[in-house]
């Protein structure tokens, strides 16, 4: 009985789905979105509501070509072979024009290498590694946010700007971690060759003794410390860090520190006089994203995270390819691509032909506390065009 | 010295988190031989459960009565799972029932995110204990000492229970000889019952207790199960003692390890399990496992008998079939079959160890993930062509499990489970760590098949070697070889008595059983062009348990029968936005509704249309 009831539930849910798919099929251009909705949703699912917005205001103003747009957006469970498993299927049974998404680096790199294999069109809306675009590039995948290394390029001219020396850093344990502190240091002592790293501090992604690494980063004496940590793991860090003040009278430097998603969840315990970046989205007053967060209020009754700009901004820039390319060929849209400039609530934005890295960049600034719960003060916009590697770089790093 | 200080206190306060989910775990296992995979989950309600309790009730008094009612509540929650999910299944084959422990966490990620949204729950501090005590110069927060102090009052209150109370001596004679307590005429539903409610109720104050050190998230369930089996085994399986002294060895080293080794953050819980292990195969203060500690009521085992006509039929069409597949129109039908075969073949390998060999494996996607980076880093490193490549990895992932497997098979049971577990994880560390040669988490990509194999070719040369893996795995079931494996998993003594070598028969089978799973995992690697550290993992260690335990492991196409059932049921209900649940829900009924497996539909279905695959059944 019970299993029949189950089966009923799946059927009906089954039916459901097929005819969805099926009232859409006629006149409309599908695009596929693989993203961690589960292991990740801290981040993406702002990352869907974002894009959805787009999505509503690209069809409500007819659309492109003529048609309008569809996305279906698929869970990767946050297993790269997953992840590659449903590309496949979004191009052969769901005939999708392209494929975006992804917020975990590997499994960016894994939907890359499918793209660069099978022809077919990827854009990266989140993964940092710097990998996808350089050394791990290929003609068919293009990365919309700026890389660790250019975020972490922006935080160390702030950094280089203070009088520390003696640099402590935290790190989750994988690649993302490594590659970031790999980037400040490199970056910092370039800028001011006579600074010092007395400690790393490497914990488990997500499983962080924040205790231990607190104590063992005291131990180390540093003046400033650099930090990589996000998520739980900042949590921990955080009130660990403030309970035996290893914070005090240091110079403390973020990456991705200042975005809600990471910052939000400590309320009146958010970090204060940290240089970070992140999304100060309640500060910025271009009429262009004044009218991005508004829409986003309305249609969500919750306000922007990193994610939902990411998302949006995935989507804008889709539609703005499949416009300029004039058709759904995949050879057209990367063509496209090449060069493309789209108009994004935080300015203008291209996506650059020599090494499809989009333009987009960061803000850096200060944390504070305001109303009980952290914010970024003194920001600045720092426009990724001005840390991207030159064609030279490019063409030594990128597989030509 | 005051460096050692304070990280030997932070050590031992974050053991009591440990220390707690470890002993309910350990009480739950002694007891009902159940290996609860959802204690993560439990742990994690249970801080959930607290910052919504405390929040509700401010105050100093609520936030100690939040944390209490936070335990309370995920004990009951334990007492249903027990009442609901595993009693109807308790007279399964042993560890059947961590299939359903397993679909409790799905369902308990995805209700905990439907109540408590995406975003990370931070914590209040602990009132009167927002400050630090400082101790030879070092700040030790006070709230460390609390943990420190709840960790050792919880050790007294249990000692008290199991040596002074009559319930607490039945749990303990229960944990001894649960049969000899059954016949004296103890209850033993009501038995289970209460060993579960403590248990859990354990975990949630772990969880609960957590709080003001960060909070409440999504992924606290799998973050600390992984080192909860590691306490619990270090320590010994049942023994609370045991638990308390291993959280303290392994909280403390990670602690030192932390400050001397900031890079052995992943790998340095394992190292100390194998060599504890290696060392003192029944942990520090467990007992070796008593014969006779089966589930209650459990038949033994029918024998096995080659497939009669009808069923090689059967299998032939499902090959024709499966090799007409790529004219059907849709190409996504190949790419899917091509997946299921490679699961196949890997659940089919752990099944010839688990259900052949009664050598449960928590580490096989070792060997799965080592076969896939073996042919990756053939292609990537030495350019190696796809036919090399595939032939290297069963190789190498032989050698791999050569290597482990001499540790492992001196072991037996649940410790044997654990050292494998504990391999795996080593060697996926090495993985994860060593990323000039492997890529790390960035893996390797561009492992794609040769241009001769693209497409349905891939498909064709899967479907044959595949195939015949299974069938070869197959066939050594009815070899000499096979019966002398089943031998010493039925009576290891009585088969060393008629002359067999039990331990180099499990050592050449485990050996086997690591090279087809490499296989499987050099298809994987080609199928997917890139490989990555998540083919090694715990998870993909558990997916092959729960195909091979889904599917039937008393039957030989129970593995097959998993594998495709699991693949396509996780394949068409991810498209919904509750799978999880979905299929937590599936996996749980599944597993009430037919407890000897898939497989054992057919056979139920065989003897009700009269014909009997096997004249010596017993009656289910």
């Amino acid at each position: 009985m019970k299993l029949l009831k189950m089966l009923g539930v799946v059927a009906v849910g089954a039916a459901t789905l097929g005819c969805s798919v099926a009232a859409f099929a006629a006149d409309t251009i599908k695009i596929g979105d693989i993203n961690s909705y589960k292991r990740a949703a801290a981040f993406s699912v702002p990352y869907k509501q974002g894009l959805e917005l787009a999505l509503a205001q690209i069809n409500a103003a007819g659309g492109v070509l003529g048609k309008k747009i569809q996305v279906i957006s698929r869970d990767d469970q946050a297993q790269p072979g997953e992840a590659v498993k449903i590309a496949d299927e979004l191009f052969s049974r769901d005939g999708v024009v392209m494929i975006t998404g992804s917020f975990l680096s590997n499994i960016g790199l894994a939907l890359s290498s499918y793209a660069g294999e099978k022809k077919h069109l990827y854009l990266a809306a989140e993964p940092l590694a710097d990998s996808i675009v350089w050394e791990k590039g290929n003609r068919y995948t293009f990365r919309l946010r700026p890389s660790t290394t250019m975020q972490a390029a922006m935080l160390a001219e702030a950094a280089a700007a203070m009088p520390a020396k003696k640099w402590a850093t935290i790190a989750p344990n994988y690649s993302y971690g490594k590659e970031a502190v790999a980037a400040f240091e490199k970056a910092l002592k370039a800028k001011k060759p006579d600074v010092q790293f007395v400690t790393e501090q490497w914990p488990a992604l997500f499983k962080i003794d924040a205790g231990a690494e607190v104590a063992a980063i005291d131990a180390a004496k540093p003046d400033a410390i650099f930090n990589v940590t996000f998520g739980s793991d900042l949590a921990k860090f955080v009130r660990e860090g403030e309970t035996r003040g290893l914070f005090k009278g240091k110079l403390v430097v973020g990456l991705l520190t200042g975005e809600p998603e990471y910052l939000d969840p400590l309320k009146g315990e958010a970090p204060t006089g940290w240089i970070v970046t992140g999304y100060p989205w309640y500060d910025i007053k271009d009429p262009a994203h004044v009218a991005f967060v508004d829409a986003y209020k309305k249609m969500w009754n919750d306000y922007p995270r990193t994610g939902s700009l990411v998302g949006y901004d995935t989507m804008k820039s889709i539609a703005a390819a499949i416009e300029k390319a004039g058709s759904t060929d995949t050879e057209a849209l990367v063509n496209a691509f090449e060069g493309l400039n789209v108009a994004t609530p935080a300015g203008k934005i291209s996506f650059r032909k020599i090494d499809h890295q989009s333009t987009m960049g960061a803000w850096v600034g200060t944390t504070a506390l305001k109303d009980g719960k952290g914010v970024m003060v003194d920001w600045k916009y720092d426009d990724g065009a001005n840390y991207l590697p030159s064609d030279a770089e490019v063409r030594a790093m990128r597989p030509q | 010295m005051g460096v050692f200080i304070a990280q030997l206190l932070t050590g031992m306060a974050n053991a009591s988190a440990l220390f707690l989910v470890a002993s309910g775990l350990s009480i739950i296992f002694g007891v009902t031989r159940v290996v609860n995979f959802a204690h993560g989950s439990f742990y994690m309600l249970g801080a959930y459960v607290a910052v919504s309790a405390i929040a509700m009730m401010p105050g100093p008094f609520g936030f100690w009565a939040g944390i209490l009612l936070a335990g309370l509540a995920v004990g009951l929650i334990g007492l249903i799972v027990e009442i609901v999910v595993l009693k109807p299944i308790y007279k399964s084959p042993e560890l059947y029932q961590l299939v359903a422990t397993f679909g409790v966490i799905l369902v308990v990620q995805d209700l905990s995110l439907i109540a408590w949204g995406p975003e990370d729950q931070m914590g209040p501090r602990a009132p009167g204990f927002k400050g630090v005590v400082h101790i030879l110069g070092q700040a030790v927060p006070s709230y460390d000492l609390v943990l420190i102090v709840l960790a050792l009052a919880v050790l007294g209150g249990l000692w008290v229970l199991f040596n002074r109370t009559r319930a607490g001596v039945l749990v303990r004679a229960a944990t001894e000889d649960r049969e000899m307590v059954g016949a004296l005429g103890v209850n033993q539903s009501v038995l289970f019952s209460a060993v579960f409610f403590l248990g859990s109720f354990l975990a949630g104050i772990g969880g609960a207790a957590q709080v003001p050190k960060g909070g409440a998230n999504l992924l606290m369930d799998f973050s600390i199960l992984a080192s909860v089996f590691v306490v619990v085994v270090i320590g010994g399986m049942g023994s609370i003692l045991g638990a308390y002294i291993a959280a303290m060895l392994v909280s403390v080293l990670q602690g030192f390890g932390v400050l001397l080794l900031p890079q052995s953050t992943l790998v340095l819980m394992y190292v100390v399990m194998a060599v504890v292990l290696t060392a003192r195969p029944w942990g520090l203060l467990g007992k070796p496992e008593a014969a006779g500690q089966a589930g209650p009521g459990v038949v033994p085992e029918a024998p096995m008998r080659p497939m009669r006509l009808p069923g090689r039929l059967f299998v032939l069409a499902l090959i024709a079939g499966l090799a007409l597949l790529p004219l059907m129109g849709d190409p996504f039908w190949r790419i899917l079959a091509t997946d299921i075969l490679i699961v196949c073949l890997f659940a089919k390998s752990l099944h010839f160890i688990l259900g052949t060999g009664g050598l449960v494996s928590f580490g096989h996607a070792a060997y799965y993930g080592g076969g896939a980076y073996v042919a990756a880093l053939a292609v990537s490193h030495f350019a190696a062509p796809m036919e090399l490549a595939l032939f290297l990895a069963p190789l190498g992932a032989g050698l791999a499990a050569m290597i482990i497997g001499w540790f492992c098979v001196r072991l037996s049971g649940v410790y044997f489970a654990m050292l494998t577990l504990a391999f795996a994880q080593v060697l996926w560390s090495i993985v994860f760590q060593w990323s000039d040669l492997t890529g790390g988490d960035d893996g390797i990509l561009g492992v794609w098949p040769a241009s001769w194999a693209a497409g349905s070719v891939y498909y064709y040369l899967v479907l044959v070697l595949a195939v015949g893996g299974i069938i070869t795995l197959n066939a050594m079931a009815h070899t000499p070889f096979g019966y002398a494996l089943r031998a010493g998993r039925d009576s290891s003594l009585r088969s060393e008595a008629i002359g067999i070598n039990v331990k180099l028969v499990q050592w050449a089978a485990f050996v086997f059983a690591g090279a087809m799973a490499g296989l499987a995992g050099g298809f994987y690697a080609f199928a997917k062009g890139s490989v990555f550290p998540n083919e090694m993992e715990i998870a993909r260690s558990f997916d092959a348990l729960i195909m091979v335990f889904l599917g039937g492991v008393q039957s030989l196409a129970g593995p097959i029968t998993g594998a495709a059932a699991f693949t396509l049921l996780k394949d068409q209900i991810s498209r919904f936005e509750y799978w999880r649940l979905i299929l937590g829900l599936t996996i749980i009924l599944i597993v009430i509704v037919l407890p000897g497996g898939l497989a054992s539909a057919g056979e139920r279905l065989a003897r009700l249309i009269g014909r009997t695959p096997r004249n010596a059944e017993p009656a289910p």
